[in-house]
């Protein structure tokens, strides 16, 4: 007994040794962005791993970046692109996920292999046609650009992922509702969504981060003025010549907060969803 | 309140036939129950009633109406799910009251309907509750109080107590019972279990391999099977079959070698069996005894004494390897290993042809 426990016990110190170790790779930097923000510039680079001391702490940065009113604008884009994309990957990839598993149609095969493939390729690939298409749509410098393709790219995932969910979902339920005369649309929206909030919560923040950090198609598709999105935003500061870290810094620690704050709201069914199904 | 007529029904699975040309009538307030072997089309059959399957050939009538394509809301059915199908994110009441917000039932007829349907269920503190917080005996009763609200004409139940422990089975069956004697709709039963059949049906239907193998009141059904599936299925524990040979067929009955000391005049009329042809008969356990005493005796070995306190089950092995079992009182005094003989009457004796197909009884009347 004794002996079980302590192996249990070693164990447990591998596991969280091993979780405490990844913990400190990922936010390490994080870290060192929000403590060096709030120094002085010479700090920055005099001695870039100490924590801010009275003498070293300056929020020069923070007032450069919100001194520019383009910054909040910036923001403002950034927030539209990334909820409006959330929406319409949630609520498209939704109603597909249940239209692929629950009707039998011709090619239903097909789309799904489709949407699979998705998957397995990266958007990034189709870069050129995109742009080609966009200036086509003439919709090149236009939030609804970045809207369509970042919809597009959270689409397979989405599917996939709330399409498994809904398979567990017995069948009997949804055709007790059939027999109760619920109508289709009203099955999926009172009895499926309800059930699989959880997958929803999961898929919003496996879609909002990547889009929310994308540098590749704010550059690409929406570099105009008064479209950038805030991680576009904040490579003005980076120059040729001269770069203003304070600045950069500051930037890039309030392009943080939106996010997590989004995330926290989320978090809470996160952790339900991923643990779903594997323990009953 | 309606009539339920399948005419020549048949259902396909991809080129996988489960339901083969199913005819059948269920009248006005019968209480018909589909009984048969697990995968035998039971279900599926009761699935085309409710719309939740398609036919392949053939034609569905609820009410005289033409059903094939009429979709399950409008049939005017209720069923009830094996695993209940509570919707598990709303309360008791509102799993209840769901389905009448859709049929455009005012607020206050849904909402007594409801509280009525939870006072005859005795669910009325458990309305506020979610599902997960009740007991399968209670899940089970709200499942049956989502159907009742709905006023249905056909009452349709999927194996509905196969979930619930032996002892609220036997209270759930005469529940359910008792609803119907109250309520007099049309209700249709899916089960596995012949004693739910037996005690619940006015009528059974006795499915195998997707084909119905006989129709009928559950005594008709015990007292006369149509063939060996029916006999052996109808009755518990399961009729003995012990193969034969016809003798001689004349008025009395026909002459039967079972293959002890002496063959025995069993008061059926084989018809056009000739002699030396194959038969079976047909024993049922309940109408044997230890001993000698009655007119068709065995004999073998008891390889396992079964008690119930009120009965004995007492099973046989013959010479030739077939196994018996004799309902014995319960202060049998058989051992195992040792030998031993048992008796029937051959007033109830079944006999069925090569195919299994029963021969008709000769009546009392005529074998006297």
């Amino acid at each position: 007994m004794a002996m079980a426990a302590r192996r249990l016990n070693a164990n447990r110190l591998a596991v969280h040794a091993a979780l405490i170790f990844y913990t400190l790779i990922a936010t390490c930097p994080i870290a060192l962005v929000l403590v060096n923000s709030m120094k002085s510039r010479s700090a920055i680079f005099g001695n870039p791993v100490s924590l801010p001391t009275p003498a070293t702490f300056d929020l020069i940065g923070y007032s450069q970046v919100l001194d520019k009113a383009d910054f909040v604008h910036y923001f403002g884009n950034s927030l539209i692109v990334t909820c409006i994309s959330l929406l319409l990957v949630l609520l498209t990839g939704a109603m597909a996920a249940w239209a692929l598993g629950e009707y039998r149609f011709k090619g239903n095969t097909i789309v799904a292999l489709y949407m699979a493939v998705g998957i397995m390729v990266p958007i990034r690939l189709g870069t050129v046609s995109i742009l080609k298409m966009m200036v086509g749509l003439n919709l090149v410098n236009t939030l609804t650009a970045l809207i369509l393709v970042y919809t597009a790219m959270g689409l397979p995932l989405a599917i996939l992922i709330l399409g498994e969910f809904m398979a567990q979902i017995p069948r009997d339920l949804r055709e007790a509702a059939r027999c109760d005369g619920v109508s289709e649309y009203r099955i999926f929206t009172a009895v499926i969504l309800p059930l699989i909030r959880p997958a929803v919560a999961t898929v919003a923040v496996f879609t909002m981060v990547p889009i929310w950090n994308d540098l590749w198609f704010p550059l690409i598709l929406a570099s105009g003025d008064g479209k950038q999105t805030i991680t576009l935003g904040a490579q003005q500061f980076i120059g040729q010549y001269v770069t203003n870290w304070n600045a950069v810094l500051a930037a890039l620690s309030l392009a943080i907060a939106p996010i997590l704050v989004l995330y926290i709201a989320f978090s809470r069914h996160l952790v339900r969803g991923l643990t779903m199904g594997a323990v009953k | 309140m309606a009539d339920v007529s399948l005419r020549g029904v048949s259902k396909s699975f991809g080129k996988v036939e489960v339901l083969h040309d199913i005819n059948l009538e269920v009248k006005d307030g019968e209480f018909v129950v589909f009984v048969g072997p697990s995968g035998c089309g039971k279900s599926t059959a009761l699935r085309i009633i409710a719309g939740l399957e398609e036919i392949t050939k053939g034609e569905l009538y609820i009410g005289g109406k033409l059903m094939n394509e009429v979709p399950p809301a409008d049939r005017g059915i209720a069923m009830v799910f094996q695993s209940y199908a509570l919707y598990p994110h709303m309360t008791v009441y509102k799993n209840m009251a769901f389905g009448l917000k859709f049929a455009k039932t005012d607020k206050e007829e849904a909402d007594k309907r409801v509280r009525q349907a939870a006072e005859i269920l005795k669910l009325t503190p458990y309305l506020e509750r979610k599902p997960r917080d009740l007991s399968g005996g209670q899940r089970q009763r709200v499942a049956i109080g989502r159907a009742i609200v709905r006023e249905p004409s056909v009452f349709l139940f999927d194996e509905p107590l196969s979930n619930l422990d032996a002892a609220l089975r036997i209270n759930t069956r005469i529940e359910i019972a008792k609803l119907h004697r109250s309520l007099k709709a049309t209700t249709i039963y899916v089960t596995h279990d012949q004693v739910e059949a037996m005690t619940l049906a006015s009528k059974i239907v006795v499915i195998n391999q997707g084909r119905v193998e006989q129709v009928g009141p559950p005594l008709e059904l015990y007292h006369h099977p149509q063939n060996q599936f029916v006999a052996g299925f109808i009755g518990s524990p399961k009729m003995n079959f012990v193969a034969g040979k016809v003798v001689s067929v004349d008025a009395r009955g026909s002459t039967i070698d079972y293959g002890e000391t002496q063959p025995i005049v069993v008061p059926v009329g084989a018809g056009a069996a000739n002699p030396g042809d194959t038969v079976t008969l047909g024993i049922r356990p309940e109408r044997m005894d230890e001993g000698t005493r009655l007119g068709m005796v065995l004999s073998g070995t008891v390889e396992a004494v079964e008690l119930l306190g009120e009965a004995s089950y007492i099973h046989v092995r013959r010479d030739d390897g077939t196994l018996l079992t004799a309902r014995s009182p319960g202060d049998s005094q058989a051992r195992i290993g040792t030998k031993i003989s048992i008796s029937t009457g051959v007033d109830h004796l079944h006999l069925f042809d090569a195919a299994g197909i029963a021969f008709p009884r000769v009546s009392k009347a005529d074998a006297a």
